[in-house]
């Protein structure tokens, strides 16, 4: 059999044996489920045994005689002795010089790129100058970069942040400040909601095209014969599970 | 003993963080050449830490298949995978493909990997439906706010719904990149603060769960 047409046989049946959990939880839909672990963590574990340990510690010791290599891996061993627990202390020095040193490079990008950055984009001037004219205030909310929609995100950041401040009660004016906040908060969340089930959409508009393409007769109709399968498998399961009626008498 | 099992941590920690933060400000190229190799050094650590987590997750389930507890089948078929996708990631040198053509470790990303992981994501598109009918009835005017920018920016997302409300499409664009940028522009400030202000309390020795517990 073509590894093509065999591999549209595994993965038909793996797409369909995860859609099974919309009926309900049960053993197919469980199989797929560790299996999708165990491949990803497989997976997980030969890239990095190809990107760490090949390409950025033994060809370069190898090939280039970069011995100093040989100290952060000293560093990564050490995080092992916390299977050894008398020597399971030493590990700290590993955890030290990683959280040491990503609270380091942390700082300073963090104020740059995050804080400042942030800010110098959120306070922009509200009015622009255009032309002999002289100054105008352009009002076009479909140009995120519009005068308006400058002043919106100066409000919707204030109001936002001051929601998140809780140094002071939030009563009289900070009270409508903070509940404008909220709203923003909330579209905000609702915009996220909105992306996020789109995005799913998307995925499952992929599956769905591929099982469709599964069901051409070069591939043997894989989708058509699996689907079949799956819900015999089902019902079996499903009359297996279904407890029996006490008897009377 | 204190020194080497307490202090002398607390000390990396001070002098790594200092030396990093202070890296940042000079443009020199030695400066940039340690950054390079520190990248490089954390990838590297960062490779063993992942040995620390699959060693667990081996051991639980070595252990739910040594006590035959309830379901351990299931951890054999997750050995299985795991192992399979080694082997043949090793035999492949960790290669998806070998000059155009497809190894068997491609294989099982394509056919195997790619299509649990799309499914099983696709799967959220139905419970997020139903999680939303459940918890957006608009209650209160700020779920009647969420629920309609949710709609707006699914509707403005695909041409049927652009189609049914011409208007949705621009409005989408503009609660994403107006609205929604500001808020997410509040909270990165935020949270950066709250991170800078984590990282010093860190290097100086303030916070230090990082270490573990135990008696010294």
């Amino acid at each position: 059999m073509d590894a093509t047409v065999l591999g549209a046989w595994v993965a038909t049946g793996l797409t369909l044996l995860i859609f099974s959990f919309l009926y309900k939880d049960n053993p197919l839909f469980k199989l797929a489920e560790h299996l999708y672990v165990g491949v990803s963590v497989g997976y997980i574990i030969v890239k990095t045994y190809d990107t760490v340990i090949v390409h950025l510690v033994v060809k370069p010791i190898m090939d280039n005689g970069e011995i100093a290599l040989l100290i952060p891996v000293a560093i990564g061993m050490l995080m092992l002795t916390r299977y050894v627990p008398k020597a399971a202390w030493m590990s700290r020095y590993a955890f030290a010089f990683i959280v040491g040193m990503g609270a380091g490079l942390a700082i300073p990008r963090t104020i740059s790129s995050f804080i400042l950055k942030q800010i110098e984009d959120t306070v922009r001037p509200l009015l622009s100058i255009a032309g002999p004219d002289g100054l105008t205030f352009s009002m076009n909310l479909l140009n995120p970069a519009s005068n308006l929609n400058a002043l919106i995100i100066l409000f919707g950041v204030s109001s936002v942040l001051f929601y998140f401040f809780f140094s002071i009660e939030h009563s009289g004016t900070g009270r409508a400040v903070a509940r404008t906040g909220i709203i923003f908060l909330m579209i905000s969340f609702g915009a996220g909601f909105g992306y996020t089930v789109m995005a799913r959409m998307s995925l499952l508009i992929g599956r769905l095209t591929d099982l469709i393409e599964f069901s051409d007769a070069s591939y043997g109709r894989p989708t058509i014969w699996l689907t079949l399968l799956t819900i015999g498998a089902l019902i079996v399961i499903s009359r297996r599970a279904r407890p029996e009626p006490p008897q009377e008498g | 003993m204190i020194f080497l099992r307490r202090q002398l941590p607390l000390l990396i920690t001070l002098i790594t963080g200092l030396l990093f933060a202070g890296q940042y400000y000079v443009p020199h190229p030695a400066s940039e050449q340690m950054l390079t190799s520190a990248t490089k050094w954390l990838q590297i650590i960062g490779g063993f830490a992942l040995i620390l987590g699959v060693t667990s997750l081996f051991h639980q389930h070595a252990v739910k298949i040594k006590r035959q507890e309830a379901g351990w089948g299931y951890s054999l078929i997750l050995y299985a995978g795991m192992l399979g996708t080694i082997a043949v990631g090793l035999w492949a040198n960790g290669k998806e493909s070998v000059n155009g053509a497809m190894t068997a470790f491609g294989w099982v990303y394509n056919f195997m990997m790619v299509p649990l992981q799309g499914t099983m994501f696709a799967i959220l598109a139905f419970f997020i439906a139903s999680a939303a009918y459940r918890s957006f009835r608009a209650r209160s005017r700020e779920a009647a706010v969420l629920l309609v920018a949710a709609v707006i920016v699914m509707m403005g997302r695909v041409p049927l719904g652009e189609y049914l409300i011409p208007l949705s499409g621009d409005v989408s664009s503009w609660i994403l990149n107006v609205l929604n940028s500001s808020v997410r522009r509040a909270i990165l400030i935020g949270v950066s603060l709250g991170a800078v202000a984590l990282s010093l309390k860190i290097i100086f020795g303030v916070e230090r769960s990082y270490l573990g517990g135990g008696k010294e």
